[in-house]
């Protein structure tokens, strides 16, 4: 369900340069998530409501995916479904050929809320899924102090999570669900309680891992800019019961640098996408404020 | 800034010193009656009385050991039972009301059948404050249990931890400080029933003791033995406190 029409946006020739033999010498795509007819119903002392409706999209092999929409539209419901936190949904979903049932060993998530455990110090959050694999002490903290490094917490190994700040703490989580080194990296609106510029600054550092470690990854947010920052597509969802709208391909080059955001062809990608969300935005709105209203009287 | 730090404690003290003054002037003067409030000059030279004639240290080292028992008994039944009830959910729903009743209800009246299942005897006195202290550890541990984060639970379920790494590795670490709530309320409890019932059936430690001075209307050494009994809670709650930090670091 793609736009249809991709537009080279590039404005930097080498990047172009790049593009055009990235496009010449297509690389064989492998799917590594394969989301295939998923509706979600929950039953409400209303009646059944459908969260997700006949949902397919798939996610290639080292390849940058944000799911975008407006608030209630089941991007969190479809975080839990590929994360296998929930089930009882229609459709499949499949990870590298196997169909899922519960949480799979090459998913990791990162959760929107604060996740990190508070008594533990940062190198013990982070040695966690090694510890309960059974991995031996040294081991284990050498692999941690190195995850460590790569989120930029170097020298807070000691602390504990109530020391750090916010974005810092969320960076023990990513640290913590990278270190057992998932194939496909599951990320819920993680930087949705920090402020803009964090949040930026966060984005670089989730690119240059992700460009490290050539990490699958599926981030579900509300951010425009973060979404188009970071992805190579964009799957723009509607409002109740969410679907499909439609799937952005963000033609921007990589590696991305600081700069990306300030360039013509971000602020025209962010526009396309804010067309089709706004109207759906615009939906959810007015239903939360009829909700609010017969709610009233 | 070392002063800044000792100030609250300095402040305390004199404000504790200048209300005992205060209590002083007022009985020399007469306008309190000193048959039934002592001196406070005189309870405190009581102090070295007690040691030596009334043996406190030998009864405080009585009752410290039957609060400790009784302690090791509320903190280590009582979150089992209130591990036992989280993972019975039947259980819970059916006991909670009656734990929360016994909670506040004043356990301390029911000591005469404690007196004839056990006889007059520290069995007594400990059961006493064991019954006392086990409610809220009850209630606190089931508390924390239930309001561990989601967000935590569902770390655990993404990793596909083992029902017993879930347990011992997230929910019962998170679930500490509300359970520390609870240890520490029911060890106070217990304290309070333990000298309560050495009072009641005058047999045991520092409650027999104050029991005994005062039918021998030995005011200053009732007073003096009280203030040695709250000065020895101070400590206890000091102690519990340090072991707090101990158990939940970096919060």
């Amino acid at each position: 369900m793609s736009n249809g029409k991709p537009r080279d946006d590039c404005t930097m020739p080498a990047a172009a340069t790049k593009l055009r033999l990235a496009e010449t010498v297509e690389p064989v795509k492998e799917a590594d998530l394969v989301i295939d007819g998923v509706t979600m119903r929950f039953q409400t002392r209303e009646g059944g409501v459908t969260a997700v409706d006949d949902m397919s999209f798939s996610v290639e092999r080292g390849e940058f995916v944000s799911i975008i929409g407006p608030s209630g539209c089941g991007k969190s419901t479809v975080f839990n479904i590929l994360g296998g936190l929930v089930r009882g949904y229609e459709g499949k979903v499949s990870v590298g050929g196997d169909l899922i049932s519960g949480p799979h060993p090459s998913i990791g998530m990162v959760f929107q809320e604060e996740s990190t455990f508070p008594w533990r110090t940062v190198l013990d959050n982070v040695a966690f899924p090694l510890e309960v694999k059974g991995v031996r002490k040294a081991e284990r903290y050498e692999i941690a102090r190195h995850f460590i490094e790569m989120v930029g917490l170097k020298g807070f190994e000691q602390r504990y999570p109530a020391e750090l700040s916010g974005g810092m703490r969320q960076r023990v989580a990513i640290a913590r669900t990278l270190v057992f080194e998932p194939k496909i990296l599951l990320m819920d609106e993680p930087f949705a309680a920090l402020d803009e510029q964090t949040r930026l600054l966060l984005g670089d550092k989730v690119l240059k891992i992700q460009e490290e470690l050539k990490q699958t990854t599926l981030l579900i947010t509300h951010n425009i800019t973060e979404a188009v920052q970071l992805s190579d597509r964009v799957i723009i969802m509607t409002f109740r019961p969410g679907k499909v709208k439609r799937i952005v391909d963000i033609r921007l080059p990589r590696p991305r640098t600081e700069d990306i955001i300030s360039s013509e062809a971000f602020g025209r990608h962010v526009a396309e996408i804010w067309n089709d969300l706004r109207e759906e935005a615009s939906r959810g709105m007015a239903e939360s404020e009829d909700g609010a209203r017969r709610g009233r009287h | 800034m070392r002063l800044a730090r000792i100030a609250p404690l300095l402040v305390g003290f004199a404000t504790v010193a200048l209300a005992l003054a205060v209590v002083e002037i007022l009985l020399l003067t007469g306008m309190l009656n000193p048959f039934v409030i002592p001196l406070p000059s005189t309870v405190l030279g009581s102090f070295g009385r007690l040691f030596e004639e009334e043996q406190l240290l030998e009864r405080l080292v009585m009752t410290g050991s039957e609060a400790l028992a009784a302690s090791i008994l509320v903190a280590l039944a009582g979150v089992a039972l209130g591990v036992l009830l989280y993972k019975v959910r039947t259980l819970a729903l059916a006991t909670e009301p009656w734990v929360a009743g016994v909670a506040a209800a004043p356990v301390v009246l029911a000591y005469p059948l404690f007196l004839v299942i056990f006889g007059r005897s520290t069995a007594t006195v400990i059961a006493m404050g064991f019954i006392a202290g086990l409610a809220p550890v009850i209630l606190k541990t089931l508390e924390g249990l239930k309001g561990v984060r989601k967000s935590l639970i569902n770390v655990g379920l993404s990793y596909n931890l083992t029902p017993s790494q879930q347990f011992w590795k997230i929910e019962f670490p998170a679930a500490i400080p509300t359970i520390f709530v609870g240890v520490r309320l029911g060890i106070v409890f217990a304290l309070i029933n333990l000298i309560g019932v050495e009072f009641l059936i005058n047999f045991g430690g520092l409650g027999q003791l104050i029991n005994d001075l005062a039918e021998r209307y030995d005011l200053p050494g009732v007073f003096a033995a009280i203030v040695f009994v709250i000065l020895v809670s101070v400590a206890i709650f000091a102690a519990l406190e340090r072991m707090e930090r101990w158990l939940r670091p970096g919060r």
